[in-house]
């Protein structure tokens, strides 16, 4: 489900390597940014729904992140997961100018 | 055009051939005439009923509703006294007249009464205190009956009357079984095997039991008080069941007409013989001059009626079933299917008997397949010989295994046989009813279904389970999965040629892999990691390493824990350490308020509990490599103390271990490799048991094990080759390695890959170079060992930007707890 947020940047996109992902904190929020092989960028709740486990730890690619404790996975762009375990959130992200911006 | 079903007999049978019209969707207006008040029952339970562990509403299978939900007519209590052929209608007792364009009999059997002197009461049918097992009527009877009454005798001792004995129990003191035979259940056991039940049922239940018991009359006047037997015997009691066969109900349609001899005579299709639109089925009915007695074939036999009824399938030919049984009485395990004795000289009689503990058990095979079997004592292994039993399976070549489980993988169970809560996957918490759901919703296949619940990706043990259940929920095959065979699921295309492509193409990153080799283009995050392996041991420092195709445990060199946090196990070859190296180890620890300390499985310390943030400064003052406690790489070699300290050692285990440890340490696979060096036969390093294991032996030679394994599955290594010195021990080491590298799939350890493979093919590969391959691999591991650096250098400079800041949301993760 994708969650309204108010506009933060978070710090210059060179802090994601290619294809990892890394965790922000936001207000109270925790929220990992992954950012894709294509470039783009995508941000999702941190904590696993499964067990807490370290979502920007997990592998992802195009499309899915795998959770690093028990491989679930969740689409990237969606937050539904393909293995029957609850959603995770989704918010809008982009990179305006080297920065990674969440919130529209 | 909807036509008018007639269905007579509302039991087992008759009502299950009506659900199974329905879910054909058979266009019938049906009108049912059962003689019993009542709904349909499971006319089974009433075993459990009389025994107190089913009360009645459980054992309604059809309420009242159901059959005005599906617009049913149910004419319960209504007895049909004739079939009028001639002009389509049955006649009930009260002389009203239905009419049919089809009509099904199902009438099933009654109790019957054996001819003893004063068993019936010339008024009322039994003498008072008598009562037949049969119908819901009869049990509660008997238990109203029973309940001011102490002694109880019962009349046969087939399975009938040693569930109702067992059932009396529940209100009686005292029971007695009479069985007019020489030996109980005489039609489903042979004699020994009787007598086993019998000395169980007295001993272990308390029934007393008298074999070739003619009982010849019934005593008492108003009420029974006893029975006498033709020797004279006589037993006082006051409740008399009497359980001694069942007789077909087919009086009324003989008379109307239609072809009886034991049975009512019906064909394949189950229409009644001579007849257009006039089925039998159920006890009632003769097919191929056989009645049956058991659930079983009635529900075989309502399937072909209902697909011929409703047009579904006109050729669906009912062809006969076979016969399995088991007992109902809590705490005496009795089964039995086919033949009780072999026949001719040819078949194969399996028997094992220990009778101190009750237990017998009979096979019968002939010409391979089983033809019977009688099971008392331990029905462990009853649902996978019913199984054998009734598909005429092949049957394992160690015969042992139909009737114990001995080692490998656990007895076999039947899907059906399982609650839909029963746990499948012990690691993930998988149930039955979830991996049934993922079928259902049209995932067929085992991988699909496995990825979906994740059952099976644990220990692995449970694989073949949830093989058999997604083969039994998609209705007998599960699809075949085209991605079996490749090396990861995101690349289509089995290992070799897999291989073959990345070295044409000169593919040596993750991602060019993807791009060239995946129609599309797609990345596919579960399979970086397995590509990773492969392309490092492929190209070795070639090897372009991008990071995002690494595990979290190879991006930061240490395992990761359930709350997010690392461990660290140092390097200690061969489990070898000195004081100073302990000392640094504790000072760390110290240090760094390491939550536990803790010796692993592979003879090293580790430290749990250490925030992803503070593994380089760990490193550096262990100032020890890694011991690789987390990759799919070479792991440990476990040692003895062998001929420098033990009393029994042939060779020195531990310097040959920390040898190969110091070669290999770190080498990427396609599984981890665990492995131990042991300096005599007693292999008190487990060298049996491991990827490859050596074992030392007298003479100063040394004996090398591959494919041991003793985690979720345990195997005893092959013996590959035993050779004369340590330097030989490690060159064989290095290649077997690399061979297996080379050519295992991505996860499949060598306790699955050395058995695929077979040892032969292996030792002609590795110690014989039968393919000439042997310089290859020498010289490929070679090049591994050469390119081996300690991660934990790594720590200086980040290898990416944030290597090491937390991921760790900061609250609600589980807490490790701290041990002090
Ligand atoms: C106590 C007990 C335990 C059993 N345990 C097992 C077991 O563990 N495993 C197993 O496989 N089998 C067991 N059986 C046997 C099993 O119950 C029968 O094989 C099965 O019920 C037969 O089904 P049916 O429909 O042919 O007959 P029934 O279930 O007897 O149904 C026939 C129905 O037709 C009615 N009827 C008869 N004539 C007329 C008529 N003229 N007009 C209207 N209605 C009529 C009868 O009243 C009855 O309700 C057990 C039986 C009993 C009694
Ligand atoms: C994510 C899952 C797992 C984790 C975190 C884990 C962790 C560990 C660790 C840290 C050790 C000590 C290793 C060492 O000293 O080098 C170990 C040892 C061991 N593990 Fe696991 N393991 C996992 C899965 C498995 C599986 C699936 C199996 C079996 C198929 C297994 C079988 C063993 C065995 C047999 C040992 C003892 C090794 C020895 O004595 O040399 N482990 N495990
Ligand atoms: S350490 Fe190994 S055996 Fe223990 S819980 Fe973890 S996976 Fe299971
Ligand atoms: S394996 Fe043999 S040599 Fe090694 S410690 Fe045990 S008894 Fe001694
Ligand atoms: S915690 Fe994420 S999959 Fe279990």
């Amino acid at each position: 489900m994708t969650i309204a947020i108010d506009k933060t940047v978070l710090g210059p996109v060179d802090e994601i390597p290619f294809g990892e992902g890394r965790t922000y904190a936001v207000g109270t929020d925790m929220i990992a940014v992954f950012r894709l092989r294509d470039g783009s960028l995508r941000a999702v709740s941190a904590v696993c729904p499964h067990k807490g486990g370290p979502l920007a730890d997990g592998q992802i690619d195009n499309k899915v992140v795998v959770c690093p404790l028990h491989l679930y996975s969740w689409d990237l762009s969606t937050g539904c997961s393909q293995s029957g375990q609850p959603p995770i959130n989704v918010y809008p992200v982009r990179v305006d100018d080297g920065h990674i911006i969440l919130g529209d | 055009m909807t036509q008018r079903l007639v269905v007579i007999g509302n039991g087992m049978a008759g009502a299950r051939t009506v659900e199974e019209i329905l879910a054909r969707n058979g266009d019938f207006t049906i009108t049912m005439f059962g003689d019993e008040p009542y709904g349909n029952y499971n006319r089974i339970m009433l075993s459990n009923l009389l025994a107190g562990v089913e009360d009645e509403a459980g054992i309604f299978l059809n309420d009242l509703g159901w059959y005005a939900d599906n617009d049913i007519t149910l004419n319960a209590g209504v007895k049909i006294e004739k079939i009028d052929r001639a002009k389509k209608e049955v006649i009930a007792a009260d002389g009203t007249r239905t009419p049919y364009d089809k009509l099904i009999i199902a009438t099933g059997s009654s109790s019957w009464t054996p001819p003893i002197k004063g068993i019936n009461n010339p008024k009322r049918g039994f003498h008072q205190g008598v009562f037949a097992f049969r119908t819901l009527d009869d049990t509660r009877g008997m238990i109203r009956y029973a309940r001011d009454h102490e002694r109880a005798v019962v009349i046969g001792g087939g399975l009938l009357g040693l569930e109702a004995a067992r059932g009396l129990q529940n209100h009686v003191s005292e029971v007695t079984l009479l069985h007019a035979m020489g030996h109980l259940m005489e039609r489903q056991l042979d004699e020994k095997a009787g007598h086993m039940l019998q000395a169980s049922v007295e001993n272990k239940l308390g029934i007393k039991v008298v074999t070739n018991a003619m009982t010849t009359e019934i005593l008492g006047k108003d009420r029974v008080e006893g029975v006498k037997l033709a020797d004279g015997t006589v037993i006082p009691c006051d409740v008399v069941v009497i359980a001694a066969g069942i007789r077909p109900n087919t009086q009324m349609v003989a008379d109307s007409g239609l072809p009886v001899e034991r049975g009512i005579v019906v064909d394949d299709q189950m229409l009644v013989q001579g007849e257009q639109d006039i089925y039998s089925v159920g006890e009632c009915a003769q097919h191929r001059g056989n009645l049956y007695g058991l659930v079983a074939p009635l529900w075989d036999q309502a399937k072909v009626l209902a697909d011929h009824i409703t047009g579904r399938d006109t050729a669906a030919a009912y062809t006969g079933s076979k016969l399995s049984t088991k007992l109902k009485v809590a705490g005496i395990d009795v089964a039995s299917m086919g033949l009780i004795a072999p026949e001719t000289d040819d078949d194969e009689v399996i028997i094992y008997n220990e009778p101190k503990k009750g237990v017998y058990k009979q096979l019968i095979i002939r010409d391979g397949v089983l033809a019977g079997a009688i099971l008392v004592g331990d029905n462990s292994k009853a649902a996978g010989l019913i199984q054998a039993f009734d598909r005429a399976q092949a049957l394992p070549e160690e015969r042992a295994e139909l009737l114990f489980d001995i080692g490998g993988p656990a007895g076999e169970v039947k899907p059906e046989d399982m609650a839909d809560d029963a746990q499948v996957c012990n690691c993930n918490g998988v149930s039955k009813g979830a991996i049934c759901g993922v079928v259902d919703a049209g995932c067929k296949t085992v991988s699909g279904v496995m990825d979906k619940t994740r059952a099976g990706k644990g220990c692995g043990t449970c694989k073949p389970l949830v093989q058999r259940i997604v083969e039994w929920a998609a209705g007998g095959e599960a699809e075949e999965d085209p991605a079996a065979s490749w090396y990861v699921p995101g690349v289509p295309m089995p290992k070799p040629e897999l291989m073959a492509a990345i070295r044409k193409y000169e593919l040596k990153s993750v991602s060019s892999v993807f791009e060239k080799l995946v129609p599309g283009g797609e990345h596919d995050a579960k399979s970086k990691m397995g590509l990773a392996s492969l392309l490092k041991m492929m190209w070795a420092d070639q090897y372009v390493d991008e990071r995002d195709a690494r595990f979290i445990n190879d991006r930061v060199h240490g395992n990761i824990q359930k709350d997010g946090t690392f461990s660290v196990v140092p390097q200690m070859k061969g489990g070898v350490t000195t004081p100073a190296e302990l000392k640094r180890i504790a000072e760390v620890a110290e240090k760094y308020q390491v939550p536990m300390v803790k010796l692993t499985g592979g003879q090293r310390i580790d430290l749990l509990g250490i925030p992803k943030e503070q593994l380089p400064a760990i490193w550096a003052d262990l100032d020890i490599p890694s011991g690789y406690a987390y990759g799919k790489s070479f792991r440990t070699v476990k040692t003895c103390v062998g001929s420098d300290f033990c009393r029994f050692g042939v060779g020195d285990s531990t310097a040959l271990g920390i040898a190969i440890e110091e070669r290999y340490q770190g080498l990427e696979g396609p599984g981890k490799m665990k492995l131990a060096v042991t300096g005599c036969p007693r292999n008190c390093a487990e060298a049996y048991v491991k990827d490859l294991g050596v074992v030392a032996i007298d003479g100063g030679r040394w004996e090398i094990y591959v494919g041991g394994a003793a985690g979720a599955h345990i195997r005893k290594g092959d013996l590959l080759t035993t050779v004369d010195t340590a330097e030989e021990v490690i060159r064989l080491t290095g290649r077997f390695l690399q061979y297996y590298r080379e050519n295992a799939n991505w996860l499949e350890r060598t306790y699955a890959w050395v058995p695929r493979v077979g040892i032969e093919k292996i030792r002609a590969v590795v110690v014989d170079d039968a393919e000439g391959i042997a310089e290859a691999l020498d010289a490929a591991v070679e090049e591994a060992v050469q390119a081996y650096k300690d991660p934990w250098k790594e720590r200086a400079v980040p290898a990416t930007p944030g290597q090491f800041r937390t991921s760790l949301p900061l609250t609600v993760l589980p807490q490790v707890p701290v041990r002090s």
